[in-house]
Formats: structure tokens, sequence, C-alpha cells
């Protein structure tokens, strides 16, 4: 189990199996985190980025499909490591702290987009700093993915007009429960 | 089901999630109806998220003040469908109800499908979307100012008053809104309600938590401690602007216990003072009421009652709380314990409360509830009442002073601090009449005695209870019963059922003489709670002799008691 | 989740019950969550050997969201409760979860003596300087300025040092963290929950719907300690006076035996008759 990056520190990979293990887990971390997402804006009645989040969630969940069919292609184990980052978050998870329960599509997709952007430099970052060449290919093959992601994302971003300044207005108090 | 409260009320509730702004909707639009001349009532149900959940406004409109929900809902008009399951058991909908829904929410829940409401669809949604800057809701007030009968430039005036201020470029597009809702409205025949001539002068909105303050400032409350606690937060959130203005002091403690002794110090030294909790603040706060009755020292703790037990429902209403408030103390530690009638009855009991607190030396427990603390009422301004509230006090003195002598009323006096020769040591430890600790019995039971005596020889006047009517039968019931079962008799009178109606205010001491003659002649005796044990019939058996014949009628929350439930069990119990 | 040797390592998602928050989309408890179940999955504990205990407060909903075993009782008590449960059942892992309102108001006299007892117990606090299920009233750690309808122009009192207080009463670890930062909370708990004592760990977890300010700002202003843990209480007590409440890390780690009162013997009642036989 390789050793989670330190700050601004790039990470090494020794072997291809390790590159794998580590690709599938920022896919699988990337689309639970999604999916709580989802659920919190359920439970906060916006439906519209439940809906969102519901399909970036299974993009990543397609994107995770298609590492491990790759990893099986390179006869790799492909098992997603449980890795232990410290800090800080994954590369392609969305922060907890960026929703907001009225947060529009376009803030949802820019945060996405957010999100694939950094995974698209993290993967450039280990293509560059990689002394095997089997795995810098590889990590610029990701990189390229996650740019892929970052278009089409952008392409769904036009379908939406400019958000309103008032997009969080709430006429009603915050309430108690307890 | 009665049918008599349809004609002269109009009951709506308007439901929507996720910021749409239900509440302030429901507010607008009893503002809008206030200013028509209408009384009204509103009270609010949730989800338990804190921004964003399903709401629910419960309005009730009427030429007449009304303070409870009636039995059937007129008009549900759902902004959208997200959750309102919720809400079910809350909206009592027939084949004579309006239901308001957008068609982009889909199709309608199948509990609204099955209550055979007529169903008229308003495409709200598109329609704010079509107006730059508009909300939905606002479309939805429009809508049911037109099916209700209030004229469109009192809701625009009331959206000006309450929004326009913060936000005035949100107002045009509110105006365009409610006009395009009023033109959106189905044609569909309401019994809508007359509205008055001329608005009545002098009219009040008030919470019943906001009543509460409010009569114990006017009782003469100085100094007040609390803890935050749902749903009696607003009564110290609402004190701590109001008291500073008026000479007094709000302190927020650390938790119940540090409250409850906050203001026992307070009014050992002179002030008048007050807390405010629900049950579980209560619990932790029964050691030092004790103490309070012990040493004698007045305060007044308004317990907002909620659905218990334990942490329970902190956001709805039961009457379950009259067990603790009567019985919590550990010893025999008599006490006071008084219980509001309706919203503006807050104002009243509070004050009343802090008069018997100081007379009496004593704590009074207020027993208040959820469902009218945090309910909006608009009254008649309440009649303001003189009670010459006063604490046995001493003037200098050299000779020795006896803090707790033996009196014919039981009330002795009380020196403050700073007055000279009044010096003593309150205590919790039994003590005589000097206040000095003592273990002998004739002291032990000289103070009892008298600490009882003081409460058996008061004259509590006819505040103790609300009594009309004659007949052989009669309705008992106390605190947010009243108002519900006010109702249901007064529409069995019209139905030529007599019946006598007693709402108690007073809970202890008992007052075994007045009751008795309150129920002289009645034959069978109804006894109406929110309690599923029962408390209040439980405690009127241990206490008080009763008719024969007693019908005790409980139920717990969290649903409100309705006056047509009460209305058939009167029925019944005129029969032979 | 099994026992066999040999079997699929435990997840953190294993650790995650079905129920789904009601917390505000943004609050950082959502990540304090997260945290949690890293930490418990990096333990490798087995979830019915846990046992996640809390008071009164939005983050006091968090045992309802673990598959653990929980305890949401009522306010401000949930150490005491915890102590009990662990007393009696050593055997189990006590988490205990609250708020500053919850854990420092209310629950602040257990809290001294929590720490002075020194149990085995992990005692996590989502700070966010205010009460949030209340609907926004200052807590103890809240700043003397802060405007809210219960203390117009602000408390004007000092807000509290949860830590320094821990370290003047007894506890074993202290340590800081960032709720924003889920990987470092969830060593933090790892390391917390494997040292033997009282350990303490106060987590900044913003409230976006009453402080929106602190997710802007906090994020900001958190940085490592500057210096590494002491065990030396002395200069642990000289740094969190100084402290600017934005350190994270371990920030002291001590030496005290945890206390775990146990019995000596077994016997039944009966063998104490003795002591009554004329």
């Amino acid at each position: 189990m390789t050793d989670a990056a330190r700050p601004g520190e790039v990470p090494a990979f020794d072997t291809i199996a390790a590159f794998f293990a580590q690709a599938l887990a920022i896919e699988v971390e990337a689309a639970e985190r999604y999916a709580l997402l989802a659920d919190q804006m359920e439970v906060h009645n916006n439906a519209e980025i439940a809906a969102i989040f519901h399909k970036m969630a299974a993009v990543e969940a397609e994107h995770h499909s298609e590492i491990a069919r790759r990893a099986d292609e390179a006869r790799v184990a492909g098992a997603p490591a449980n890795f232990r980052w410290t800090s800080p978050d994954g590369p392609e998870a969305a922060a907890f702290e960026d929703a907001h329960y009225l947060m529009t599509p376009r803030q949802a997709l820019l945060l996405a987009r957010f999100n694939e952007e950094r995974a698209v430099l993290y993967f450039e970052a280990i293509a560059g700093a990689a002394t095997d060449p089997e795995v810098a290919a590889l990590a610029a093959e990701m990189a390229r993915d996650e740019r892929s992601h970052v278009m089409w994302v952008d392409q769904w971003l036009e379908e939406f007009a400019p958000d309103v300044a008032d997009w969080d207005d709430d006429a009603d108090p915050p309430v108690n429960s307890e | 089901m009665t049918q008599s409260s349809a004609s002269t009320s109009l009951s709506i509730v308007l439901t929507g999630s996720g910021g749409a702004g239900v509440m302030t909707a429901g507010q607008t639009l009893l503002d809008a109806a206030t200013s028509c001349g209408l009384y009204g009532l509103m009270t609010r149900s949730t989800g338990p998220q804190i921004r964003g959940g399903e709401a629910a406004a419960m309005i009730r409109l009427s030429p007449r003040p009304v303070q409870s929900h009636g039995d059937r809902l007129d008009i549900l008009l759902a902004l959208d469908f997200a959750n309102v399951e919720r809400f079910a058991e809350e909206l009592p909908l027939d084949p004579a109800s309006l239901i308001i829904a957008d068609p982009a929410a889909g199709e309608l829940p199948d509990f609204l499908k099955a209550c055979g409401a007529v169903v008229g669809l308003v495409p709200m949604a598109k329609l704010a979307k079509a107006i730059p800057g508009a909300r939905v809701s606002m479309i939805a007030l429009g809508v049911l100012a037109r099916l209700i009968g209030l004229p469109e430039i009192a809701v625009i005036a009331a959206v000006a008053e309450s929004v326009g201020r913060k936000k005035p470029e949100f107002l045009a597009a509110s105006e365009k809104a409610i006009r395009l809702g009023t033109e959106a409205a189905p044609d569909v025949a309401l019994a809508g309600l007359a509205l008055p001539a001329e608005p009545p002068l002098g009219r009040w909105s008030i919470t019943g938590n906001e009543a509460t303050g409010f009569g114990a400032m006017r009782g003469g409350v100085k100094f007040a401690a609390g803890y935050p606690i749902t749903p009696a937060t607003e009564i110290l959130e609402w004190m701590a602007s109001a008291l500073p203005r008026c000479g007094g002091v709000l302190v927020q403690a650390e938790d119940e216990l540090a409250s409850i002794n906050m203001i026992i110090g307070a009014s050992f030294g002179g002030t008048p003072s007050l807390t405010a909790t629900a049950g579980p603040g209560l619990s932790l706060m029964t050691e030092a009421i004790g103490l309070a009755v012990a040493s004698e020292i007045p305060l007044v703790v308004v317990d907002v009652m909620r659905s218990g037990p334990s942490t329970g429902i902190a956001t709805k209403s039961e009457q379950s709380d009259l067990n603790i408030a009567v019985y919590g103390l550990h010893g025999d530690a008599p006490h006071v314990v008084t219980a509001p009638l309706s919203v503006a009855d807050c104002l009243l009991t509070a004050q009343w409360s802090v008069h018997l607190a100081e007379s009496l030396q004593t704590p009074v427990i207020m027993l208040s509830d959820q469902s009218m603390g945090q309910a909006r009422v608009v009254i008649d301004r309440p009649k303001e009442i003189a009670l010459a509230t006063e604490r046995l006090g001493v003037e200098a003195r050299t000779d020795g002073y006896a803090r707790y002598a033996q009196t014919t009323s039981g009330i002795s006096a009380m020196a403050i601090p700073g007055v000279s020769g009044g010096q003593y040591t309150a205590d919790g430890l039994t003590h005589n009449a000097r206040g000095t600790p003592t273990s002998q019995a004739k002291d032990h039971v000289a103070q009892l005695d008298k600490r009882q005596r003081k409460l058996d020889a008061f004259d509590f006047g006819t505040h103790w209870a609300e009594i009309d009517g004659e007949g052989e039968l009669a309705v008992l019931t106390w605190g947010s019963s009243s108002e519900p079962v006010r109702e249901a008799v007064a529409a069995a009178r019209a139905d030529g059922i007599k019946v006598r109606l007693i709402a108690i205010r007073l809970i202890a001491p008992v007052q075994p003489a007045l009751l008795a003659a309150a129920l002289s002649g009645v034959k069978r005796v109804l006894v109406i709670e929110q309690s599923h044990t029962g408390q209040f019939w439980r405690y009127l058996r241990a206490h008080y002799d009763l008719p024969r014949d007693v019908v005790p009628i409980h139920c717990p929350g969290p649903l409100p008691i309705r006056p047509g439930q009460v209305h058939a069990y009167i029925e019944k119990g005129a029969q032979a | 989740m099994n026992m066999i040797p040999g079997a699929a390592a435990l997840k953190p998602a294993d650790y995650k019950s079905s129920v789904k928050p009601v917390w505000c989309p943004g609050c950082g408890d959502h990540s304090v969550l997260l945290s949690f179940q890293r930490a418990l999955a990096e333990l490798a504990l087995p979830p019915e050997q846990v046992a996640v205990i809390s008071g009164i407060g939005c983050s006091s909903r968090i045992p309802a969201y673990t598959n653990c075993y929980g305890f949401h009782g009522v306010h401000g008590r949930s150490l005491a409760l915890a102590t009990g449960l662990k007393v009696a059942r050593p055997d189990l892992t006590v988490l205990v979860a609250s708020g500053d309102g919850d854990g420092f108001s209310i629950g602040g006299n257990h809290f001294m003596h929590a720490c002075r007892r020194n149990i085995d117990l992990t005692y996590i606090v989502m700070d966010n300087r205010i009460y949030g299920m209340t609907k926004g009233q200052p807590s103890p750690t809240t700043e003397p300025d802060w405007e809210t309808a219960i203390a117009p122009g602000g408390t004007g009192l000092s807000p509290f040092h949860p830590l320094v207080i821990a370290l003047a009463s007894g506890a074993n670890f202290i340590a800081r963290g960032f709720s924003g930062d889920i990987g470092g909370c969830a060593r933090l708990i790892v390391e917390a929950v494997r040292t033997p004592g009282f350990s303490f760990v106060q987590i900044l977890s913003p409230c976006v719907t009453f402080r929106p300010d602190q997710q802007r700002g906090w994020k900001d202003l958190v940085h490592p300690a500057i210096v590494p843990e002491t065990d030396d209480p002395a200069r642990a007590a000289r740094r969190l006076m100084t402290d600017d409440g934005f350190n994270v890390g371990v920030l002291y780690r001590g030496r005290r035996e945890p206390y775990q009162p146990s019995p000596k013997t077994n016997f039944a009642p009966s063998h104490l008759e003795s002591e009554f036989t004329v």
C-alpha cells in the first residue's frame, strides 16, 4: 500500500499495480462523495441538484469500470485500495463544504468541473514525475480521460444561464427541529 | 362534524419545500387579512431540516378572534409535493375542500387524491419564471387572495411592509406576481369571509411566547436567566432585547440548573425574576424549585410544554407536564402552578403568575405549551389589568428580625439585602422562624404549616378559572385544550345543548370550594386534555369531589384537539 | 461484518447506516462523519464493538448515521453516559460525540471530570461556535462580539479555551482538527482511540447556516501546529494558553495511566453472609 501523499508532494508509484489501485480508489471516493451529496440534496428537497450529483456519481462509477477493465488487460490485481489520504483530501472528491441546499445547477457543475480539473492536474503531475515510462503513459492517459470529463461538464454547463444574484435567497428563516 | 365553524372562518394551509418561502408567505397572508379587518391564527409545521425542509403554514381567518384551528381545511395550496406526506395527519381535507397544485409538481400524492377534494391546477412555477425576480410564493399569494376575497392591494401592501423595506427591487416583481396570481386563480365558488367595512382599531399580532414575556414584564419582572430549548427560546430572545429597554437584564445561562439558581439569587436580592424552559429543562430545575419553596423565594418558571417523554417531539405540543409541575419536587413542597388558556391569555397568566409569586413568596410554574407559544394570533388589544403586586417587605429595624415568622396569612415579611437589621440567611435546610437550621419536629411542622397556610388562605380571586354557561353537563379542561373546547361548546349551544364550560387557570393549589360551586347542579362532567395518561383527569379525581358521572377524554400530542371531536363528545354526553 | 480471519477488510462505507443525515448541505459535520468512518476502518474495529454516545444538538445526531451501537442521550450528559458504559464494558470502544454547546456549556462540569477520571474514552467535539439546533445562540466558544437575538451586541464574554481546560483537568491526549481535512481528522481520531485514557479532539466544524463566515474564513486560518506534540504538561499549558485557536494536529499526548476500575474477585453474593452472621 503506497504511502499517502503529503500536501504538495507528487506521489511516486513503484509498480503499475500500485498506480491502478490508486486510480481506482480515486474514482470510488469521487463516486461515493457525489452519492452522499445527492442524498443531502434529496433530504433538503433539491431534486434538480440531487439528479446532477447522481449523474456525476454514475459517471465516476463508469470511469471506475473503465479503469478496472484496463487494469485487467494489463493483468494487474485491481482491487481498489483503501487509501488513507492524510491531507489534503483525494484529488477528485467534491468537498462537502462547497454544497448549499439552494445551490444552482451551474454551481453544482462548476463544483464537478473543479474536481475533474484537479484530477487532470494530479495525473499530469504524476506523469511528469514518473520514472517508470509505463506509469507515465498510464498517468497521461488518465489525465486525458479527466480532461475529457472537464469538457463534458463544460458542455453541460452551457445549458444553464448565469445565476441570479439572489440565488440563495430563502424568505423563510431557519427552523428548530429539536 | 359541525359545519357552523366553516361559515365563520376559513382555514388555509400553504405547503412547500426547499426555500419556497412558505412560512413568510403565510405570514404575509395573515398580515393582509388583518389589514382588511379580519382576525386570524397562524401555526407552522416543518420537517427536521433546519433550512430547505418541507414546511406548512397553517392559517385560520375569521371576522372574529380565533385562537385555535378548526375542524377542516378549506384550501390547501401546495407549491410542491416534496415530503408533503409528513403533514398528512394535520391536513383535514374533505370533498368540500379545494387543493391548488402546480401541474409541474407531478401527480398528487395518494392521500391527497383519497380525500376527494376539488383540485385546481395553476402553473405557479411557470408564471413566476415569466417575471424576473418574482418568487413562486407571490403567485400563490395572488391565487389565495382571489380565492378568499382579499383585495389584491392588501396583499401587495403586506408584502411591501414586510419585505419591501429590505429589498425594494423585489417589490415591483412581487406586485406583478401577485396580480398574475389573482388572474390565474381557478374560478371556484368558495364561501368567502365578509370583510368588515372598517378594520377594527388597536388590534395586536402576537405569539404566545411574546405574550408570556410581555405579561411577565407587566407583572414587574426585571431579571431573567435562561438556556435555549425548543419551544421556549423565543421567550428568552424576546426578553433579551425587551428587558434592557425597561430597566431589566437577561443572562443566558450555561444550563437549566444555572438558570433556576440565577433567578433564585436575583429574587433573593429583591428583583422579580423569571426563567423559561420546556419539559427536559423543568426536570433539571426541580431541585432548585424545591429550594425556592423551602426558602420562600418568589419566582416564575415558564414551561412551554412539548410532546414527551424525554427528548420527545420538540416541535409539537402536548399537555403532559402537569404531573411534574405539581408533583415533581421532592418532599412536601406546595407551590403554585398556573396555565394560560389561549395564546392571548399567556399575557394575563404570565402577569398573574408574577403577581402570585411575589405575593406568596413562592415559585410559580406556568404551564404554557408549544401550540400556544409558537402560534401567532391577531386579537383585540388586551385589557390592561392592574394587579397590585407587592412583595411584603421590611423597613430598617433594630429589633430581632424573624424572616419566617408565623403569621395568620402564612406570609412573612421578606427583607431585601441592603435593609439594615433585616439580615438573615435563606436556607433549604429545615429552619425555624429566624431561619436557623433545625431538626426539631415542632419547627419542621410549623414551617410546613406556614407554607401550606400561605396558599390555603390566599384569595386567588376570579382568575382561577373561566366559567360560563349553565347545564347539567359540564366540560372541564385546561391550557391549550380550552380554545377548541370553547368553540365546540359554542357549537353545541347553537344546537340547543346546555353545557357549562370550566377552563381552569390555577392548577395548584387546588380550589375545592370554588370548583364545587362551579359544578353545582352538574351531573355529568367531560374532562378534556392532551395527555396519554389523562394527567389532568387523575389530578382532579385525586383532589376534588366530582359528580359521579365523569367522562375522561384524553389523547396525547402531537396532533391538536379539534372542536368537532369535542362537539361529538358533548352531544353524546348530553344524551341520557 | 465478520471476524473470520482473511475475510475482506472493513471499509469506511461499512460504518455508515442507511439513515440520510439531515445536516444542512455545507455543514462540517458531514465531513466529520466521513472521518469517523475512515478512522474506524483504519482501526479495523467491528461496528458492533463500537459505541457512539452523544447528547443533544446537530453534532449529536451522528450516532444514528453510523452502523455502530449508539445512544442519543440527554443534553450535556454524553460523557457521563459513556463513562458508565466503558466502566461496565471495558471491552468496547467508546466514542463520544458532542458540540460546543452540549459539551462545554451544560456539559462543562462532566467535561472536567471526564478529563480528570481519564477513562479510556475518545471525545470528539464538533465546534462551530454557535447553538445551531435552537437557531443561533452563542456558545461558550463564541466570540464576545457575535450578534445574536438572545445576546444583542454580543455576550461580551471571553470564550472558553476547551483545550486548556482539558489539559488542566487531566486529559491524556489533546488534539484539534478541521472538518475540511477529512483525512487529517480521521488520523487524529485513530491516534485518539489508540492512545489509552481520555482523548479529547476538538474539530472545528463550520455551521453553514448560522456562521457562513466560518466556512470562508476557517479554511484559511487553520494551520498545522508549529511545534511538535509534547508530553510535558507545563510546556503544553504554555502552548495552549497562547494558541490562536487554529493550530491543528496532536498537541499533547500524556502518559497518565487510564482509569478502569475492575472487580478484584467474582464471588457469589452468598459469600458475604459471614459479615452478618452472629
